[in-house]
């Protein structure tokens, strides 16, 4: 059996889902920004795929992919900053506490 | 002269209006007389002019002048409103009838309103007022007519609220402005009807179609009886009498000129300018006929009982106005402009005379004058003069015109000529009664406040009442043979113009004369020889009594059920439960719902970002999929 495209989109799909459910139904938001970090990973293996076998002569979905890899560490590095934060003021990383917004 | 000329008629008294109140007024406020002598001198000119005009209608073939006229308002395709003038002999003797009377009032207005602090607003207005009434006569079309007719009343409005500081006078002006406005409603519905049945707001065009038969049958007749509603409100006619003689309150000059002499009798002038279309609507006339008749009568029982001198001289003014009308429904244009032109000037002095007399005494109260023949022998003379006159004693200008009216309503309508016999003598008895408790007996003090002893008016206000009191004489002396039918150019004469002794052949004047007569004597025996006491022949007809005194509960009729009952808690109430209920409940009700709706909404912010989360992924969710499925 060869791998092909459909392989590649079901294990992103399968990895997004995972993130999907990790970041709708966790508590702790680490755990909630892990889940969105499996989410951004699926996309980026879609990306890397299409990319490989629609256009395999280019390499641009390829290396957009190490930009979203190094925008993604940005994006951890702020989160990680905000939950401690938010720690900071809340003593807690509970989600579902963090709710000053709600009417 | 060129006939462009007329136009300067009604512009000379509007150019001094602009003079006084935007040069004058403001410049000159410490010389008020120089306003007086501006209006004075306009009014002059526009007398010259029209005497003039008379002259050359009076030469013209068909009494009638051509003047160029102007285009106002074109709409392409549509309606084209000319401004024009319509110079016939219609015209030309209300021309001299508002320029003459509107002269001899200003000049006296120097003396009577000496020394008002509103000296300046008063020729003001009474120049706008005399360039409207001159416009109103003057004009060729039904909408420009219709724009001095308001213009008039606006004028109406403010001179009779002239000392505004005084709460009757604001809400006489009120009352007067609303009750006419109620008759010019039908004025104006009838201009429409006439314009969208024939196109035209000319006035000669709709004779031309009147007289052809193209303007006929229901139609004609409301349009008829919508243009006589106008000149029932402006005329004071039974139902719409009531605001004339609150109208009292202004100043007596403005009574004079505007409620007695001119506007009143714009609404005689407009029938009598219409009248082809009454002519050819049986219905129309006879409502004509029967309005004045009734008003006639009906107003001259109210003046029988009125102690105010100058209240007296409303109900009079109305009684007139109901021959008047009644001499048009039954006779035609000639007779019923002819007691027009007679009763301005005789009427015009009487309200002069009962202004001198205010002028000596400070009050219009007859039972605190009396006694004032020998102290203001003028006065005295040239208002038993009007009164004769008013009363129809032959030779004197009421007679000629009264006795046509008579004529021509026994010709018609025997029942309304008993109304009028009648009413021959309620005038003389109210008009002698009027003269007896002012001028004779002896003097019973005047207004409390009034200063020192009574005397004769200065000469600038007695020269009017004398050149007045000449015209009262001779003025009925132009239809003696029947001239005036014959310049009327509709020669519908009934009266019996056989010359100044001829007509004392016949039955009917010694009839008249005769009424007038024993109304004079009854008058005599109650107020003068007192032979009768006042009181005791008011209790003897007690009931009569309070219902002429009570004018018939008209007042209270119309502010007491019409306007309070009716409107106010009919109609108006009803409007105001409209309005919070239905008006204010929708859009108060839109408010609510979107409040209580934000409200149950406001519960789905919980602060949940993992909620908010999963609801966009269920909405995307269902976006692709139908999408997948329906897309």
């Amino acid at each position: 059996m060869s791998i092909g495209l459909e392989h590649y989109l079901i294990l992103s799909a399968i990895l997004f889902s995972i993130g999907l459910y990790g970041a709708l139904a966790k508590r702790n938001a680490i755990v909630i920004l892990m889940s969105i970090e499996i989410m951004l990973v699926a996309v980026s293996i879609t990306m890397v795929a299409f990319s490989r076998y629609v256009v395999p002569l280019l390499l641009t979905g390829q290396v957009f992919v190490i930009f979203i890899m190094v925008v993604a560490a940005a994006e951890a590095a702020v989160g990680l900053a905000i939950i401690i934060a938010i720690y900071r003021s809340y003593e807690t990383i509970d989600a579902t506490k963090i709710d000053l917004m709600k009417w | 002269m060129p006939y462009q000329l007329i136009w300067l008629i009604f512009l000379l008294p509007l150019f001094s209006f602009l003079i006084v109140s935007l040069f004058l007024r403001p410049f000159f406020n410490h010389k008020p007389q120089l306003g007086g002598y501006v209006a004075i001198a306009a009014i002059f000119s526009s007398f010259l002019l029209s005497v003039w005009v008379l002259m050359g209608v009076l030469a013209a073939p068909g009494h009638e002048l051509p003047v160029p006229d102007v285009n106002w308002v074109i709409i392409e395709g549509g309606v084209t409103i000319h401004l024009g003038l319509l110079v016939d002999s219609l015209t030309a003797v209300m021309l001299i009838v508002v320029t003459l009377v509107s002269l001899m009032v200003q000049i006296y207005s120097q003396g009577y309103m000496h020394g008002d602090p509103g000296y300046h607003r008063y020729f003001a207005f009474m120049s706008l007022f005399t360039a409207s009434m001159l416009g109103l006569v003057l004009a060729d079309n039904l909408v420009f007519m219709f724009v001095f007719w308001e213009m008039v009343g606006l004028c109406s409005y403010l001179l009779i609220g002239f000392w505004f500081h005084k709460p009757a006078a604001r809400n006489a002006a009120t009352k007067a402005f609303v009750v006419t406005r109620l008759g010019d409603f039908g004025f104006l519905a009838a201009i429409l009807v006439l314009f969208f049945n024939t196109g035209t707001f000319d006035i000669a065009e709709l004779h031309g179609l009147a007289v052809a038969g193209a303007l006929a049958g229901t139609t004609l007749t409301w349009a008829a009886i919508g243009i006589f509603s106008g000149a029932v409100g402006k005329s004071a006619q039974f139902p719409l009498h009531v605001w004339l003689p609150d109208a009292m309150e202004g100043p007596t000059p403005v009574s004079a000129l505007i409620h007695a002499a001119t506007m009143v009798a714009a609404g005689v002038f407009l029938v009598a300018r219409t009248f082809p279309l009454f002519a050819h609507s049986v219905e129309a006339v006879t409502t004509v006929a029967i309005i004045g008749g009734f008003t006639a009568i009906f107003a001259a029982s109210m003046g029988l009982v009125m102690t105010d001198i100058k209240r007296v001289l409303a109900y009079s003014t109305i009684s007139q106005l109901g021959y008047m009308m009644l001499g048009l429904g039954t006779g035609g244009i000639a007779i019923g402009i002819f007691h027009l032109f007679n009763h301005a000037f005789f009427k015009a002095l009487l309200f002069l005379g009962a202004g001198s007399v205010n002028h000596a005494t400070g009050t219009f109260d007859m039972r605190l004058m009396g006694g004032l023949r020998r102290m203001m022998p003028w006065t005295y003379g040239t208002f038993v003069i009007a009164s004769l006159s008013i009363a129809g004693i032959w030779p004197l200008a009421g007679f000629w015109s009264k006795d046509e009216i008579l004529a021509s309503s026994l010709g018609s309508q025997p029942i309304l000529f008993v109304l009028a016999l009648l009413t021959v003598f309620m005038t003389a008895f109210y008009m002698f009664r009027a003269v007896f408790m002012t001028f004779g007996g002896e003097y019973r003090g005047g207004s409390p406040e009034a200063h020192g002893h009574p005397h004769e008016s200065p000469p600038v206000m007695v020269v009017p009442m004398v050149i007045l009191a000449v015209l009262a004489v001779v003025s009925g002396f132009w239809n003696v043979t029947g001239q005036f039918g014959v310049f009327m150019g509709h020669g519908e004469t009934h009266g019996f113009a056989e010359g100044f002794f001829g007509i004392l052949t016949h039955s009917l004047p010694w009839v008249s004369l005769m009424m007038a007569g024993l109304g004079i004597l009854l008058a005599y025996t109650i107020y003068s020889a007192k032979w009768l006491s006042a009181e005791r022949v008011g209790s003897w007809f007690k009931p009569l009594y309070t219902l002429f005194y009570s004018k018939y509960w008209f007042d209270e009729l119309y502010e007491g059920v019409l306007v309070r009952m009716a409107l106010i808690n009919g109609f108006f109430a009803g409007l105001q439960q409209f309005d919070t209920h239905a008006v204010d409940g929708t859009v108060n009700g839109i408010a609510d719902g979107t409040i209580a709706g934000g409200r149950a909404l406001r519960r789905a912010q919980t602060g949940q970002l993992q909620l908010y989360g999963l609801v966009i992924g269920i909405g995307i969710l269902a976006i692709i999929l139908s999408v997948y499925f329906f897309g």
